[in-house]
């Protein structure tokens, strides 16, 4: 596409890019249901490749359930998740040659359709007559995380919502008993936060040169000469 | 209720709706002065099944309460084995991830991957070459195969039959050493790449895959006479564990436990198009019962299905590379991305989200048996205690896909 366009700002460049996406019928199809049975609940509503993100209001969120298996024959439940958008926590030295990590931005940046805060629960349900698939997107109060659960229209998101409930301490008022899924009962922390270390790089650093541990006849001045260097 | 009203009540015809154990009356008769005006009260029992028990394939527990011979609630405990893929994705650069999701569904490791590079090649918008996409199709394709005829096997040594489980195992070693000649693994290949596959197939691959997809045609003939038409397995599976088609969408559970309910619905037909299933023909096979048997006669034929896909492929594999041009450290750029496939034991998705860094921001993991198993505390509530063995042996779960 580039041989057609003559070289313009890149600007310009950018925005004919992105008006083309066409929808295809389905996500057409998605959209106008979206528009006629939520109306203003929905906060935007996104393509995205061949699916539609929407983000609704956190008081419509029961109603969104409803809408989705009622209107847009959505009765196949995908999953039920949650995100933590804080910036990662920084992994090891500012200086350090590892590369191996991944290093995330640091400042908090949301993903499509937005965000009004650092949580949000994602729900994908898809339809297995119409073969379309919404992802709904709703935030949640930083201070006190709480949402509406979705088990009186979906029984599927019982465990679903008790995942999300044990790794990002996030409520689902209405669920029938949120025990822990995964973890043990005891268990302190929500391991998907951000905020929460993954324990295991904290105890010994990922991976490479710090691995090798010096010989028993070495000195200990190599062995920490050897560290720092890295 | 007493030794007087013998004549006049019907005696178990009404029994077995009632969850209170209630006293045939004619069994007390010989006792004429024992009048026993009770509801025997016999207490719940609560059996533990696992972490251990052999029916649940690694450590599943289910902690089951039993009237009887009757389960009044079932809660299967999961977690024994929770690895936390989704936050060690998070430390990781995208090629390494695949190391991680291969070890979801570990008998279809190859197909665990598919799903993850495509979100990140669609977002990277790279496009495997077409040969790789029919080397991707035909390694999916075999490890479907490879889980397909052990569940055969298997489901029969649940019910007590213990040769299908020798026929199950042998051939599917023809299958694991067809992917063990490709990838170097037999469980875990890790053999694709953002962009591709790793390597060509090897010289003398096809024709000998092509000779193997014969032996898994025997096979599932032999599983078709020797288990299917069993007459005690069919006492054992026809209307056990029967899932309703609507209810067991809104539990999610999906691939071919839910077309064993009557939903016609497969990703590589109704799904966006991925990989060469645009190009190839096969039927999608339902059931109307949606009981055990059905969920064995829907992958016995879809195994058969299968090999034929990988016939077609094996004719009409194109030349070429087997990789894209990708950059030597791969950057996804910012984005998010829900991509999922149909893998042997259901739907497999992941909601990918990248933040323009070598490594994704949160990967959602949808695993297919996690929403399989999910329904288990609704169907096994009312059945009998070996029919729960039956119906974890149907579901076909894997724990590494449950518990991630």
């Amino acid at each position: 596409m580039p041989d057609e366009t003559p070289p313009d700002a890149p600007v310009a460049e950018t925005e004919p890019a992105e008006a083309p996406p066409a929808l295809s019928v389905k996500q057409e199809a998605v959209l106008a249901r979206l528009a006629e049975h939520l109306g203003d609940a929905v906060i935007e509503c996104v393509p995205l490749f061949t699916d539609v993100v929407a983000r609704v209001q956190p008081d419509a969120w029961p109603r969104v359930a409803d809408v989705a298996k009622e209107h847009l024959d959505c009765d196949y439940l995908s999953f039920i998740s949650g995100i933590d958008w804080a910036p990662a926590p920084k992994e090891g030295d500012e200086g350090s040659s590892d590369t191996s990590s991944p290093v995330q931005p640091t400042e908090m940046t949301f993903g499509v359709a937005g965000s009004a805060g650092r949580f949000q629960v994602f729900a994908h349900v898809q339809s297995t007559q119409r073969h379309w698939g919404v992802t709904f997107k709703v935030d949640l109060d930083e201070a006190d995380p709480h949402i509406a659960s979705w088990v009186p229209v979906y029984p599927g998101a019982d465990w679903h919502e008790r995942e999300c409930r044990e790794m990002f301490g996030f409520v689902f008022d209405g669920h029938p008993s949120l025990r822990p899924l995964y973890l043990p009962a005891d268990f302190e922390g929500h391991p998907l936060r951000k905020d929460f270390p993954l324990l295991a790089r904290v105890v010994k650093p990922w991976p490479g040169l710090v691995d090798v541990e010096a010989m028993p006849s070495e000195p200990e001045a190599a062995a920490s000469e050897s560290e720092a260097s890295t | 209720m007493s030794t007087t009203d013998t004549g006049t009540t019907e005696g178990p015809a009404d029994a077995p709706t009632t969850p209170g154990f209630q006293v045939d009356p004619r069994a007390l008769t010989p006792l004429a002065d024992a009048r026993v005006d009770v509801e025997l009260d016999t207490g719940d029992m609560i059996l533990n099944m696992g972490p251990q028990h052999p029916a649940t394939h690694g450590t599943l527990r289910l902690v089951v309460r039993l009237d009887g011979e009757r389960v009044v609630s079932a809660d299967p405990v999961i977690g024994y084995m929770h690895r936390g893929y989704e936050k060690l994705a998070e430390f990781r650069t995208y090629p390494q991830v695949t190391t991680l999701i291969n070890r979801i569904d570990w008998l279809s490791s190859f197909a665990n991957e598919v799903p993850f590079l495509e979100a990140a090649e669609k977002l990277m918008e790279v496009e495997a070459p077409p040969r790789a996409k029919y080397i991707r199709t035909i390694l999916t394709e075999l490890s479907r195969i490879a889980t397909f005829l052990l569940f055969l096997g298997e489901m029969g040594l649940q019910v007590g039959a213990l040769t299908p489980a020798f026929y199950g195992f042998r051939d599917r070693e023809h299958i694991l050493n067809l992917i063990e000649a490709v990838t170097g693994g037999r469980f875990h290949p890790n053999f694709n790449r953002i962009g591709g596959v790793k390597d060509d197939l090897p010289w003398g691959w096809l024709a000998e895959c092509r000779s193997a997809m014969k032996i898994v045609f025997d096979g599932c003939d032999v599983f078709e006479d020797l288990v299917l038409g069993n007459e005690i397995f069919a006492a054992r599976c026809k209307g056990v564990g029967i899932i309703p088609a609507e209810l067991g969408a809104a539990y999610g559970v999906s691939g071919s436990n839910l077309r064993a309910s009557g939903v016609d619905w497969d990703l590589r037909r109704d799904g966006e198009p991925y990989l060469a299933y645009p190009d190839l023909d096969f039927k999608v096979w339902t059931h109307p019962d949606g009981d055990s048997f059905a969920r064995y006669w829907v992958r016995l034929q879809e195994t058969r299905e299968s090999a034929r896909m990988v016939l077609q492929c094996l004719d009409a594999i194109p030349a070429g590379a087997v990789m894209a041009k990708v950059p030597l450290i791969i950057k996804v750029p910012a984005g998010e991305i829900w991509v999922e496939t149909e893998n042997p034991l259901g739907q497999m998705g992941y909601y990918v989200v990248s933040k323009g860094a070598t490594g994704p921001f949160r990967v959602k993991i949808r695993s297919a048996s996690f929403s399989n198993v999910s329904i288990l505390p609704w169907l096994l509530r009312g059945v009998y205690v070996p029919d729960i063995i039956t119906i974890l042996a149907g579901l076909y779960f894997i724990l590494g896909d449950i518990d991630r």
